[in-house]
């Protein structure tokens, strides 16, 4: 964002002529310090808000904790009827299925909102967002900060933690570290295209379910196994929009199974740069998104 | 990011007291917004044209005037406090307000200036107001005592006191307007811009909203510039307006002089006993008739007083009522003067040309004449 402030302190009307600002009262302006405080503060304040009304709180996170449960019984259901599904056991689907669920997750919990910022482009109120001296970003993921989300973390907790225990695996430090890795930079992932969309909807205002197709839509894609898809598909997610890197590639390592496509190992451990990458041009995109909204107004 | 090196040297050139800063508070140099509007003609075809919805533009504004900034839908007055508030980038020109380039710097301008955007609330819409007030405070690093102050004067003028805890989305639009105003002001703004802050409200709330501002810029000496269609907003609170029309700046002047150059006119409405011929009360004349009611039209420079006295001592008269011209009136009569002078210059100047075409064109005859004689 093309901003910079040496924070000023409140001007004292009562002596305007008196340079009363000092500059130096605070550190010195930084995006991300500054947007994660702003990030917090609102999403703070939402939760409160929510929280003065705990049953309805309680129903909400319950709801979404059952829909989302919907798909992983889904799976169950072809289950009952086939053993395998893509030489894929239940209990490794499960493994998949839930490392995405905690990723994808904490994803929509924490910047959820960003598929309404075509709306707020279109019926003007992105205005009001940048008169504030806090970076856009972190108003638009803040804003709306639905803890209910929790629900599809939980319930991807449960299916993994359910895999986690039947599954067998050869655990090493390495593998167990894994885990965490790929929640991890698997939310970065997701957190990036999340960015990313939100700053295409800059310029197409109605692009909003183009970015769920690739968020909700990508986190199903990658509750099943590679093997069910075709070798373009995945090829598509693994080199143009790497969504693989979320839990395929890393968790097909744990799980000590071959990659559908000729991939060296070193390349399950390299999700995190992946991670990294995607939030970097995501943050670029989001950057020449906002401008081209200040260029064109619209 | 792309001006971390210099916002250290315009902070300081911003806080500078010097006469210069405080009567160009607010500057603009020709400046300039296009917009590119494309334009879907057919199947993948697109047109693009070229709107300037700023064209050339300049003025400034000394600390702790009030200024109003009128002119009809789609004049460019939005587009002007945008790029003011540094929500747009200009396409060309000089623009500083407080020293600062608004586009480039834009947060560190946020906590000097205070907008509100009467079709738009700035507030959380889902929750209670105090909510917003509360978030204010931290996002613009309000000192403590410095809020309290504010939020408890605010809330005794506006008559805050009953909607601190009820949802923004609850309250009618007067009482949102007038949260939205308290919002503007917590973190002390030096300026303050108001984009139709009238705009939908009833007559109590607009005598409200007008009589908070109005105490405002004299004790505080908050710099205020407001937009709005409603001249009475103008007359009571502005000395200085600026009118502009299809990007450009027409006026800049008092209100009275807005009058004058726009030749307006006032009209009188009267009510008498019964049907009479019309009214003879020079300068004004009667444009309609109807049964005993009667519109004079008079100048809007002059007063009222001397010709109400008249008709009223001449007449039968029950009642009656004053009509201001209303801005786009104003603005249509500026526009149709301006149109026919640029006209008769340009019938002078053709008359002019051909004239001179016709002489050249003689004298060339004559030397054709004297050719074919020698």
């Amino acid at each position: 964002m093309a901003e910079a402030r040496t924070a000023t302190a409140a001007h004292h009307p009562d002596c305007p002529d008196r340079p009363d600002r000092t500059d130096d009262a605070y550190a010195p302006y930084s995006p991300v310090r500054d947007g994660l405080r702003a990030y917090l503060m609102i999403a703070a304040m939402w939760i409160r808000s929510t929280m003065a009304y705990r049953a309805s709180f309680a129903m909400t996170a319950f709801g979404n904790f059952a829909a989302t449960s919907f798909d992983f019984l889904a799976i169950l259901l072809m289950f009952s009827q086939v053993d395998e599904l893509g030489g894929y056991t239940l209990p490794e689907i499960a493994f998949l299925y839930g490392v995405v669920g905690i990723a994808f997750g904490l994803t929509d919990l924490a910047i959820g909102s960003m598929d309404r910022l075509g709306r707020r482009v279109r019926d003007g109120t992105l205005d009001t967002l940048l008169v504030r001296p806090v970076p856009v970003l972190a108003q638009v993921a803040a804003d709306k900060f639905a803890l209910r989300r929790l629900g599809r973390v939980t319930q991807g907790l449960f299916v993994l933690g359910y895999a986690l225990t039947v599954l067998d695996i050869d655990w090493t430090p390495v593998k167990v570290l894994m885990i965490p890795m790929m929640v991890l930079s698997g939310g970065l992932i997701f957190g990036a295209v999340f960015v990313a969309g939100g700053a295409f909807q800059f310029i197409a205002l109605d692009a909003a379910e183009v970015q769920n197709s690739f968020t909700y839509g990508g986190s199903t894609l990658l509750q099943y196994p590679p093997t069910v898809f075709a070798k373009d598909l995945v090829r598509g997610v693994t080199f143009v929009l790497p969504l693989a890197f979320v839990n395929w590639v890393p968790a097909l390592y744990v799980l000590g199974r071959p990659y559908p496509l000729d991939l060296p190992t070193w390349v399950a451990f390299t999700p995190p740069l992946v991670g990294a990458g995607c939030c970097a041009l995501a943050g670029l995109a989001w950057r020449a998104g906002l401008r081209s909204y200040r260029s064109t107004g619209s | 990011m792309d001006s971390h090196s210099d916002s250290r040297s315009d902070s300081r050139s911003g806080s500078r007291s010097g006469s210069r800063s405080d009567s160009h508070f607010i500057e603009l140099d020709r400046v300039e917004k296009v917009f590119d509007v494309r334009r879907k003609t057919g199947f993948l075809r697109r047109e693009r044209r070229e709107v300037r919805a700023v064209d050339s533009i300049s003025f400034t504004v000394a600390r702790g005037e009030m200024v109003g900034y009128i002119g009809p839908n789609g004049a460019g007055k939005s587009t002007t406090i945008k790029m003011l508030t540094g929500i747009l980038t200009p396409s060309g020109g000089r623009l500083r307000v407080a020293g600062i380039d608004p586009s480039r710097e834009r947060t560190r301008l946020a906590h000097r200036i205070g907008v509100v955007f009467g079709q738009r609330t700035t507030l959380w819409w889902d929750l209670p107001l105090i909510d917003s007030y509360r978030l204010m405070h931290r996002m613009y690093r309000i000192p403590d005592a410095r809020y309290r102050a504010n939020l408890d004067r605010c809330v005794e003028l506006l008559e805050l006191g009953d909607l601190l805890d009820v949802p923004v989305r609850q309250l009618s639009l007067g009482q949102r307007m007038r949260g939205d105003i308290a919002a503007a002001l917590l973190h002390d703004p030096e300026i303050l811009y108001l984009d139709e802050p009238t705009i939908g409200l009833d007559v109590i709330s607009k005598a409200k909203v007008r009589e908070f501002l109005r105490d405002l810029n004299a004790e505080n000496g908050t710099t205020v510039l407001l937009t709005t269609h409603d001249l009475q907003d103008i007359e009571q609170l502005c000395r200085r307006v600026m009118v502009i029309d299809h990007g450009r700046l027409m006026y800049d002047g008092p209100l009275a002089g807005l009058h004058e150059v726009g030749d307006s006119e006032r009209i009188l409405v009267v009510d008498l006993e019964r049907e009479l011929p019309p009214i003879e009360a020079a300068p004004a004349r009667v444009v309609k008739v109807e049964g005993p009611r009667q519109w004079l039209a008079f100048p809007a420079s002059e007063s009222a007083a001397p010709l109400v006295a008249r008709i009223a001592s001449e007449y039968p008269l029950v009642d009656l009522s004053v009509r201001e011209p209303d801005i786009e009136a104003v603005i249509a009569q500026m526009y149709a003067e301006q149109a026919d002078r640029a006209e008769q210059a340009d019938r002078a100047e053709r008359a002019d040309r051909a004239e001179r075409a016709d002489r050249a064109e003689r004298a060339g005859r004559a030397g054709e004449a004297e050719d074919a004689v020698s």
